[in-house]
């Protein structure tokens, strides 16, 4: 991949118009050509094989990215799909917490998240995992159960602990990629560029909090399940062998929306807000509730709280 | 400063207000040292301090009746049902209502007010709409009633930085049974071992 450097190159001093654009052919032609034969994947087409890291387009480039995107997802789904761009919000941290005192372990999230986000129904994919832990062990993983199907919740002497992305301040994941495909944003939303990640699963390995997702398959989204507003770097459908993670539905917090979770929870467990708002109900639990960090020796410094509202 | 409990009569109460009045003007004068924080984005919902919610601006869906039995005073005219105030074991008519909460001698004029039947009222006789009946609630958990105000308690729905939607206290638990009823659970993951990932996953 070396030829993928992506510091602007002045380009060569000519003299003649078409010098330039003659060599410029020519370099698209033989890395096409490279393209072609390194992917030999029907697939992947050559302008997303060529595609820069997110961080590095242009506003033109991205404009033209998108409008392909959302021609092959037309013609993928065959129906209308919008991929936005949707800019962080000045002054806005997210920040999520959630009630351990009051989840019941209906799992009415994890569904919500998977019809919002538009993951992969088979292979299955889900971004929330819900614990059933022991009430006599407290927060143990290792007595966890994330597999449990009683025919009600909640069970007698256990409490239930949903685990999804933390969104760290100092994400293990963003540190681990050899491509830089995965980073923090200025409103503290860990995404993944899921046309530049290589899929070779260090950030998985990496997270504490087992967060990440693999497309080991070729996703499965029927139509009539399809969410079809969707963000670059949030729920736009991907493709098999990249990483995917929650983003506290970038593409409806950005937009002033609470994230699906919060609005599918039956017993109103979850609160998300601005941290740098002090009037936000997620400043009122920080201040006021007893609250912890999971794993928070790691020093991972996340902004998913866990509190007892009682 | 808006009084967070209003018309409550009882000295408990009363004393449960003035703590929370205490805790609010700490609270608010430990956040007047602290130092403004960059200018934020619209902060509709964040613009009273929590606590100061004017429980009156809070829109609230209708609270769930059965269906045909509000207005009460369809049957509770004076006329078709006389008044009758003795505490009784109800047997013609809403005899499906199981009275779970609190203590065993509560009933139902304890919350239904007698003379003014489409409307509840408070231990000091003040009447309330059955639309702003978290007042009626928060009389005896003040706790909840407060946390709600700055959408702890509860679920609120809509946009974090504007225009939410609350619930009703009895929107989630029966006011004549609070206990939140259990839920069946959705399915489990499937299992690592019973992924079908292998050559793309099912066809």
């Amino acid at each position: 991949m070396s030829d993928h450097t992506r510091e602007p190159e002045p380009t060569p001093a000519c003299e003649e118009p078409q010098c330039g654009s003659r060599r410029t052919f020519i370099q698209a032609a033989g890395m096409a050509a490279v393209a072609a034969a390194l992917t030999g994947c029907k697939n992947l087409s050559t302008e997303e094989f060529l595609q820069h890291n997110f961080r590095e387009l242009s506003k033109d480039e991205l404009k033209e990215i998108i409008a392909r995107l959302e021609k092959e997802y037309a013609a993928k789904f065959g129906k209308k799909v919008t991929v936005s761009n949707t800019p962080p919000l000045p002054g806005v941290v997210f920040g999520y917490a959630l009630d351990l005192s009051r989840c019941i372990g209906c799992r009415r999230c994890v569904y919500a998240c998977v019809k919002e986000n538009n993951q992969s129904r088979d292979p299955q994919i889900q971004w929330i995992r819900v614990l059933q832990m022991d009430k006599e062990e407290g927060v143990n993983v290792l007595h966890a159960d994330p597999y449990y199907n009683p025919p009600e919740v909640p069970q007698e002497g256990h409490f239930y602990m949903p685990v999804q992305c933390h969104q760290c301040k100092n994400p293990p994941c963003v540190k681990v990629c050899p491509v830089k495909a995965t980073w923090q944003e200025p409103d503290g939303i860990t995404v993944v560029d899921y046309n530049w990640c290589i899929g070779c699963r260090y950030c998985m390995a990496a997270c504490p909090y087992g967060a990440r997702r693999f497309n080991w398959g070729e996703p499965h989204l029927p139509v009539e399940d399809l969410n079809p507003v969707t963000e670059y770097l949030g729920n736009r459908p991907r493709s098999k062998g990249v990483v995917e993670k929650c983003t506290f539905c970038i593409q409806r917090t950005r937009k002033g929306l609470y994230p699906a979770c919060v609005e599918a929870c039956p017993t109103g467990t979850r609160k998300f807000g601005n941290l740098l708002d002090p009037g936000s109900e997620i400043r009122y639990v920080i201040e006021n509730k007893r609250v912890f960090l999971f794993k928070e020796d790691l020093n991972t410094q996340p902004k998913f709280f866990y509190f007892y509202g009682v | 400063m808006v009084v967070v409990s209003r018309g409550v009569g009882l000295g408990r109460h009363a004393r449960t207000a003035t703590t929370v009045l205490a805790l609010l003007l700490a609270s608010s004068a430990l956040r007047a040292q602290t130092p403004a924080p960059a200018p934020t984005a619209q902060t509709g919902g964040g613009k009273e301090a929590p606590g100061e919610v004017d429980p009156k601006q809070i829109q609230v869906p209708p609270p769930p009746f059965t269906e045909g039995i509000f207005p009460c005073t369809q049957c509770h005219d004076g006329k078709t049902v006389k008044l009758n105030t003795t505490r009784r074991k109800l047997v013609d008519m809403h005899d499906d209502i199981v009275l779970k909460h609190g203590p065993e001698n509560r009933w139902c004029l304890d919350c239904h007010s007698a003379e003014h039947r489409d409307q509840l009222h408070l231990v000091d006789g003040t009447l309330i709409d059955f639309s702003r009946s978290f007042v009626l609630c928060g009389q005896c958990h003040g706790d909840k009633y407060r946390d709600w105000k700055v959408g702890v308690h509860g679920k609120r729905t809509g946009h974090w930085n504007g225009e939410k939607q609350y619930l009703l206290c009895v929107n989630c638990h029966n006011p004549h049974s609070p206990h939140f009823k259990p839920l069946k659970p959705l399915p489990p993951p499937t299992k690592p071992s019973d992924i079908e990932a292998y050559q793309g996953g099912k066809p």
